[in-house]
């Protein structure tokens, strides 16, 4: 027992462990790029994941109308669609498709396809996580959210009843109606007196109601509270209508902007000019999906229709499922059926979901990745010393900032939260904690064409200023407020940095509270919060995808902060074909939005990772979408 | 024994339960849901995908709908978070990978464990001794998580053959089972020294000694089925400690087993999949304890005989 201890260790080293070649060399040689990916993808249906390293993957196996160009963010490259062509207004796009795209399966890619993936993302029993992205579509959001009113009465111009009248009466529910009379959770069947059902669909709202409520009322028109406007006829023909459509499909009723003009010319109507539609189709939500295959396992609107899953799931990108082993590694290989196979150069891409940046930066020094997903500030400052070469820092489409809850009586101050923001010095803070990133002076981070608005920039004696202003000279009598921030080293830092500015500069003390992720987001959400250490990574290349989360009721707001004008600049925007006019609608609504601070300005992002010198093609991208079909790999053996 | 087993499943399947009960309302209580995200979900999007789930129904009304699946269609549930993917899916497909750890980590706490807790009972007080119970103290003090990290730099730096974490050839597997093992192998050391001493201690021991009986004769044919008695004690209970405990050795070294799933259910708020994993672990340290003390009877003729 005794011997075998002391040879069987060493010997398993040898035998198992004589590897000449590393991971990289060998992927190099076989032509497979090997990249850390974060974590483990929810899903391969691009019309239910989310995330930033979902759609990593995503472009290797799907391809929309348009794709990413491997150089320039600002443009799009012809990919599903060989021309796509505005109007006049850039408010109608024809696409005509590629007639020799074709699913990994070899069946053509067609315009039903990309009409099918439309109507299922916005199906509103699909519940799509991300159907807003396709709202620039006419109609789009009142089918996704299933407005049933203003299909019948306003996208279809009822003749009797004026559309001026449909915004007056309850179609989609009063969510400050108090339950409370009825008991916890109440349910329509266990209501038996009539006020108390009468409260309860004022809750709900006429467009969420069933057959049997609708008839409840067509008994009795008293039962639900109608605008003055709406006289008895009126108000029988409008429930008499519900009724009627109740349980009929509303896709072809809602007129949502995509037409099938013949199986390789697809018409899509948006909501208005959107000039910059073709960054916006570049997001993977726009992927068409195989209508043949998805049917096969299921039906459309099917959670869990097993289509995606490997063995079943085919693509029209350059590459097709190869492999998944969850938790482990998915890897991609060529599609021979993708219309530009020729061109494509990598043999596949292998990803690796690693969520821990220590062990991607050990992974990658020992050579068993080509990629990471992102470098922790102590690897690059050892990388710049020591293999500056391998060492990556890009600009990336983002922003960090902190959240300010306006409901709480101090920040409800305009002066406080500018004085907060112009109190630290974001310059200081991005040399020595976040390594690459930029001071912010604006929400937007820098995009061609567009000159985000300068807002903040350090100057302490100004924000002693206003801080004496609101009445807490010297930091006298200031509450002390709780800067919320999730586990994570670098947010830790930055609010012990920014702890000591604010004590420093202003005299006032915060209050560290670090949360576990989910924790910290449903804090943030519940708007159980002081200050929130928060980021924002744009989903196209557009001041939109920044701007437009601000708005009242918007749910990613979580600031309490709203501004009608800021408001009427965005809507304005979206009437606007001409594109130098819209960026100076949006740089309107950004300078009132940031002149109040409703966030206080830190850094726009800045991507830290390591690549192999073998990798080629590989160019730094706003975004970070990089095409994986032009990249190449240099074998070193 | 029959009445022993009865009686121990019996216990088994409580603990089970309290288990799955507790983990319910448990992971309930977490802040956040499943639906917690970066970028908030629209009011009806949520509200739908709630209805999906069952998780718009009140909460008793959850409970005794994922009891009555559990118990009439052995179904541990959907994952909230991933379409399509089933609780039973990622077990049957992450245990294996677990498990593989754990024998593999098991076998060499035994190959260093007993052999080590041997020498140090036979020679109690020498240098070796205390040698092998220096070594053991330091296995036992230091946690998995210094060893892990540890071990992996010293494999990406100095043992250039051995990857630093990844499960495709054999050779993946030596890091994250030296660590697992290491720690067992110290406590087995310590539980095997103490267990042959109280042998070596016995007057039949002492009788073969004055009987001329060769030493090694003695340890390995007279003393090591008693001596080993607190270690196989030990060892049913540590595999499966080891195939559940393990979250943080299959993080460092990216072992595609159920720890990461676990890890990552807790941050998702994976109500079911937290709870199929809990369960699954609890029906694993259960079994092991049976068939432990099972092992123990077998080897205890004083157990036997009470049994």
């Amino acid at each position: 027992m005794r011997r075998l201890s002391f040879f069987l260790l060493p010997a398993l080293l040898c035998l198992t462990g004589c590897q000449e070649e590393t991971q990289v060399e060998k992927a190099n040689r076989e032509g497979i790029l090997i990249i850390g990916n974060a974590n483990e993808p929810k899903g391969l249906d691009s019309q239910i994941v989310t995330g930033v390293l979902e759609s990593n993957i995503m472009r290797a196996l799907f391809e929309g109308l348009v794709s990413d160009h491997p150089t320039e963010d600002a443009t799009a490259m012809p990919a599903g669609a060989e021309v796509l062509e505005p109007d006049a207004t850039a408010t109608v796009w024809t696409a005509k498709l590629r007639q020799n795209a074709k699913w990994s399966d070899g069946t053509p890619v067609t315009a039903h396809d990309y009409a099918f993936a439309y109507q299922r993302i916005l199906e509103p029993e699909f519940a799509a996580k991300y159907a807003e992205m396709l709202y620039f579509l006419k109609n789009a959001d009142r089918f996704n959210q299933s407005k049933k009113g203003e299909i019948l009465f306003v996208v279809n111009q009822d003749p009797v009843v004026p559309s001026d009248l449909v915004a007056k009466i309850n179609f989609g529910g009063d969510s400050k109606v108090d339950l409370e009379p009825l008991g916890e959770e109440p349910q329509w069947e266990t209501l038996a007196d009539d006020s108390q059902r009468s409260l309860f669909l004022k809750h709900k709202g006429l467009d969420k109601f069933s057959k049997e409520q609708l008839e409840w009322i067509s008994q009795d028109l008293e039962r639900f509270e109608w605008p003055a406007e709406a006289v008895d006829g009126m108000a029988k023909h409008i429930v008499e209508r519900l009724i009627q459509i109740s349980g009929t499909h509303l896709w072809e009723m809602s007129k949502v902007g995509v037409e099938v003009i013949d199986d390789f010319t697809l018409k899509l109507t948006l909501r208005g000019p959107t000039p910059y539609f073709q960054q916006i189709l570049k997001h993977y939500t726009w992927n068409p999906v195989p209508r043949h295959v998805v049917l096969k396992h299921g039906t459309m609107t099917q959670k869990g229709n097993p289509w995606s899953k490997l063995g079943n799931i085919v693509s029209n990108g350059p590459y097709q499922l190869k492999s998944w082993r969850r938790t482990d590694h998915l890897e991609v290989e060529r599609n021979p059926h993708y219309w530009n196979a020729s061109q494509v150069t990598l043999n596949g891409v292998r990803f690796l979901p690693i969520n821990n940046s220590y062990t991607e930066a050990r992974m990658f020094r020992d050579g068993q990745m080509h990629i990471t997903y992102t470098a922790p500030p102590e690897i690059v400052d050892l990388m710049q010393k020591e293999n500056p070469k391998v060492l990556r820092q890009e600009p990336y489409v983002g922003t960090i900032f902190i959240r300010c809850n306006t409901k709480r009586e101090v920040l409800k101050d305009v002066r406080v939260r500018r004085a907060l923001n112009l109190s630290f010095n974001q310059q200081e803070i991005c040399d020595k904690i976040m390594r690459g990133y930029k001071p912010a002076y604006g929400m937007t981070p820098p995009m061609a064409g567009y000159d985000t608005p300068h807002a903040v920039a350090y100057n302490p004696e100004e924000a002693r200023r206003l801080l004496a202003e609101a009445g807490y000279p010297g930091g006298k009598g200031f509450p002390r407020l709780k800067y919320l921030l999730a586990s994570r080293e670098t947010s830790a830092t930055v609010a012990q940095a920014i702890q000591a500015m604010w004590r420093k500069e202003l005299g006032i003390e915060i209050e560290i509270e670090n949360k576990e992720w989910t924790a910290y987001l449903a804090a943030m959400q519940d708007f159980n919060y002081d200050l929130a250490f928060s980021g924002w990574i744009g989903d196209y290349l557009d001041p939109l995808t920044f701007l437009e989360m601000w708005t009242d009721g918007n749910g990613n707001n979580l600031t309490g902060w709203s501004n009608p004008k800021f408001e009427d600049f965005l809507k304005q925007s979206h009437q606007e074909a001409d594109a130098a006019k819209r960026y100076a609608l949006l740089r309107e609504a950004e300078s009132v939005m940031t002149a109040e601070a409703p966030t206080l300005l830190l850094a726009w992002y800045a991507r830290n990772y390591l690549m192999d010198p073998a990798v080629e093609g590989w160019h730094p991208l706003l975004l970070d979408n990089h095409p994986y079909d032009v990249l190449r790999l240099r074998t070193t053996k | 024994m029959a009445r022993i087993i009865l009686s121990r499943l019996f216990q088994g399947l409580l603990t089970l339960f309290v288990l799955v009960t507790i983990t319910f309302f448990l992971v309930r209580m977490m802040p956040g849901s499943p639906y917690t995200d970066e970028k908030a979900l629209p009011a009806h999007i949520l509200e739908q995908l709630k209805i999906q789930m069952g998780l718009d129904k009140p909460l008793p009304v959850q409970y005794g709908i994922y009891f009555k699946n559990l118990i009439f269609q052995q179904e541990l549930g959907p994952l909230i978070r991933k379409d399509g993917v089933y609780v039973g899916e990622i077990i049957a497909e992450s245990f294996p990978v677990s498990a593989l750890l754990g024998v593999f980590s098991i076998g060499i706490a035994l190959i260093i464990g007993i052999p080590a807790g041997i020498i140090a009972a036979v020679k109690k007080n020498g240098p070796l001794d205390y040698a092998c119970l220096a070594a053991a103290m330091t296995g036992i003090c230091l946690p998995s998580f210094v060893i892990g990290p540890l071990l992996a730099v010293f494999a990406g730096l100095g043992l250039k053959s051995l990857n630093v974490a990844g499960w495709n050839s054999p050779a993946d597997w030596i890091l994250p089972a030296v660590t697992l093992g290491m720690v067992n192998a110290a406590y087995l050391a310590r539980l095997t020294r103490g267990g042959m001493l109280d042998v070596l201690n016995q007057d039949y021991i002492r009788t073969a000694k004055a009987k001329g009986v060769p030493g090694f004769q003695i340890v390995v044919k007279h003393a090591l089925r008693g001596g080993l008695i607190p270690a196989v004690a030990y060892v049913g209970p540590a595999f499966a400690g080891m195939i559940s405990g393990s979250f943080v050795i299959e993080t460092i070294f990216q072992v595609p087993g159920m720890g990461q799933h676990f890890v990552n259910a807790t941050t998702d708020r994976e109500y079911f999949l937290i709870q199929g994993l809990v369960l699954f672990y609890g029906f694993l340290i259960v079994g092991a304890n049976l068939l432990s003390d099972l092992a123990q009877i077998a080897l205890n003729p004083r157990l036997r005989a009470a049994a």
